[in-house]
């Protein structure tokens, strides 16, 4: 197992966890700011991806289409919270679950609908194809390097926006003391709607990034958003830092686990049977994590003491 | 005679005659679970439109279609079909796409006393010991493609391939069928996730390797993601596979991506005879779209049924079974033969992704295997 292999899957392993931060870190700020559940989460995720390649079909731009992504997404995002979710908040956790798995249901029929049942055709641009030849003789693709580098970026602008300005201040408090920033005289709604349509946005990116280098159909969004799930548990529920943390925990975990668990079983067992068992062990291997996590820190590794 | 007596034999005698009459025109109810949602679903809208079609053709009355979505999950397949079997106790069931569910429902309606026609899964528990005589394959056995691919490679001059495939049963007959005609050395074997999307580990390894060559078996949205990665990734080696990650449904969605890649299926658009031209003429102008191979075998598995039903009773079910195993029907492959296990002897085509127009598609270049049956049939008691 040469060293180029390792340091590649290791950029591998960073850009599927940067992906997931998109995906977890609204999840989390949802879950911490308004206290709810939102299994439909995956369905903006979908929804970005089909409006990026629709976008992209009808105007030959996928910059276009990553805006189309995030605008539909958002617009998506703050239409449901309006009209159902708003209704939610003083619900109990079960409640939300049960609403939010109906949306997710309504979101796969009507995209369904809409688009029909074949994947859609949407693909990376030409300026962003291809290799680029790293130190170490490592070969890595353009377009990964890219969803790494927009990745932290997003992170490193989320930071800014809640520790530095105005918005971000009141979804500290509004983590904090929901009742007590509502006396305060701060629009609670305005400002719910306004974090919802964020994390939407942030999904719809997700959706329209990997939906050009994976398979843009309905049902896209399920497998990822339980990815967002265990993310979340691990990093501590409405902690963005978490998220980020969790998010590279799970994505290196899974890639090296596929990478190195087959390795492991090959050296007491034949060929076939070891990347069997390899291929099985390394599909649990980010829910141990989640577990082992759990065990030492119930709360999530920056999640709150209470 | 009574006139009252004579009205109530007359409607006796109507009576009679009408019973009689319904009792000739034997109703057949056949329930289909398939998958119409989820990343399999191009597969099962597929099968379902081919095989309503040719009932649609057939103009027949007596044939009643019950169709239900299995969304890929055993469990739920496990439940339509004893909803099927029990509520609406139909005589057939057909249409599971995946081998995972075809194995958690086939065994257990066979054995219920249900026939079950396949029009796509072929898994090899079931071709050999785990045969049934009321269980018939109308597609293939799983690793026929498979086999055919292996061969293909070996004629290329292939000598160290990396082959993967998703870890269901499915994914291992399509690493053993491979390796049964494939003459080479193996540079990586890796079982995927059933269900995956992202293959930059996988894509890793294949560059790290030594390979010369790359077979891959990654159906429906898995090899739409595959195929998009493996381009990107500059990796560069001839990709082999079976027609599964190939058919009509996913070219579209992969572009140009996949053109050139060699790949292996029993059927294609441009067969000729006379049968398949009809076929993809009527599916196009029905449906809006190109049939994939999918089509192609719901289409047979619905005309192979029908054959059996201008033949023989579905409540005589020895005599259907032998209407079945006959196979007396028009394919769009052209000549069908089951073998002793109801499996099919068939031939197995190499194909070509070419772009015609605006269309990707498939274009045939020549035969791989003729005449192929399975290795397992040996083992199946029929």
């Amino acid at each position: 197992m040469s060293n180029a292999l390792i340091a590649e899957q290791v950029l591998n392993g960073v850009q599927s966890g940067v992906v997931l931060f998109l995906m977890a870190a609204g999840l989390t700020l949802v879950f911490g700011v308004m206290g709810l559940i939102n299994l439909a989460h995956g369905s903006l995720f979908m929804v970005g991806a089909f409006a990026a390649a629709v976008t992209a079909a009808t105007t030959g731009s996928f910059v276009l289409g990553l805006v189309a992504a995030l605008a539909a997404a958002a617009a998506a995002g703050a239409l449901i919270e309006v009209l159902i979710l708003r209704r939610l908040y003083q619900r109990d956790h079960l409640d939300q679950v049960l609403a939010t798995f109906a949306l997710i249901l309504i979101f796969s029929e009507g995209v369904r609908w809409a688009f029909g049942s074949f994947p859609l055709f949407l693909d990376i641009p030409s300026a962003l194809s291809g290799t680029l030849m790293l130190p170490g003789d490592i070969p890595y693709s353009r377009y990964r390097l890219t969803l790494i580098g927009i990745g932290l970026a997003v992170a490193a602008a989320l930071y800014l926006l809640v520790a530095h300005t105005r918005l971000g201040v009141r979804v500290r408090a509004g983590e904090d003391d929901r009742e007590m920033i509502a006396a305060l005289g701060v629009n609670i709604d305005r400002l719910y709607t306004t974090v919802f349509a964020l994390g939407a946005a942030l999904a719809g990116l997700a959706g329209a990034l990997v939906g050009a280098i994976q398979s843009v159909q309905v049902g896209m969004g399920e497998p990822v958003l339980i990815l967002a799930f265990v993310v979340i548990v691990i990093g501590g529920i409405g902690s963005i830092r978490g998220a980020f943390v969790g998010a590279l925990l799970v994505g290196l975990t899974d890639t090296l686990g596929r990478l190195f668990l087959p390795a492991l079983f090959a050296l007491f067992m034949d060929g076939p049977a070891a990347a069997s068992a390899g291929s099985a062990l390394s599909s649990m291997s980010i829910y141990l994590l989640m577990v082992a996590v759990l065990i030492v820190r119930p709360t999530g590794l920056f999640g709150s003491r209470t | 005679m009574n006139p009252r007596i004579a009205t109530l034999a007359a409607a006796l005698a109507m009576a009679a005659t009408a019973t009689s009459t319904a009792l000739m025109a034997a109703p057949l109810k056949v329930g289909m679970i398939t998958t119409l949602s989820g990343g399999g679903a191009g597969l099962g809208i597929d099968v379902r439109d081919g095989f309503l079609l040719a009932v649609e053709q057939s103009g027949n009355p007596d044939i009643e279609v019950v169709i239900e979505d299995d969304q890929r999950k055993p469990e739920i397949a496990v439940q339509l079909a004893d909803k099927m079997i029990q509520s609406e106790k139909v005589d057939v069931l057909t249409g599971i796409i995946f081998s995972n569910l075809a194995m958690a429902v086939v065994p257990s309606a066979t054995a219920r006393g249900t026939f079950y026609l396949s029009p796509n899964a072929g898994p090899s528990a079931l071709a050999g010991r785990g045969c049934h005589a009321d269980y018939f394959n109308v597609a293939w056995q799983n690793d026929a493609l498979h086999e055919a691919a292996g061969a293909y490679a070996t004629s290329e001059g292939f000598r160290n391939s990396f082959i993967l495939a998703p870890n269901y049963p499915a994914g291992k007959d399509a690493l053993t069928g491979y390796q049964r005609l494939f003459e080479g050395e193996l540079a990586g074997e890796v079982y995927t996730q059933l269900g995956q999307t992202d293959y930059a580990a996988e894509l890793a390894q294949i560059r790290a390797s030594d390979a010369d060559s790359v077979f891959f078996f990654l159906p429906g949205g898995m090899g739409i993601s595959f195929l998009k990665q493996y381009a990107n990734s500059g990796i560069g080696l001839p990709l082999v596979g079976p027609a599964f990650s190939f058919d009509q449904g996913i070219l579209q969605a992969v572009g140009e991506a996949a053109l050139g890649v060699r790949n292996t299926s029993q059927w294609n658009k441009d067969l000729d005879n006379e049968t398949n031209a009809a076929f993809v003429q009527s599916f196009e102008a029905a449906y809006g779209r190109l049939p994939s191979l999918y089509a192609s075998q719901g289409f047979d598995t619905a005309n192979l049924l029908l054959s059996a039903m201008a033949v023989a009773d579905v409540s005589d079910r020895d005599a259907f079974r032998e209407a079945l195993k006959a196979a007396d029907f028009d394919s769009t492959r052209g000549d069908f033969a089951f073998g002793s296990n109801h499996h099919p002897i068939q031939d197995i085509h190499v194909r070509e992704v070419v772009k015609e127009g605006d269309v990707f598609t498939n274009r045939t270049l020549g035969l791989s295997l003729s005449d192929h049956g399975d290795v397992y049939a040996a083992d199946c008691e029929l």
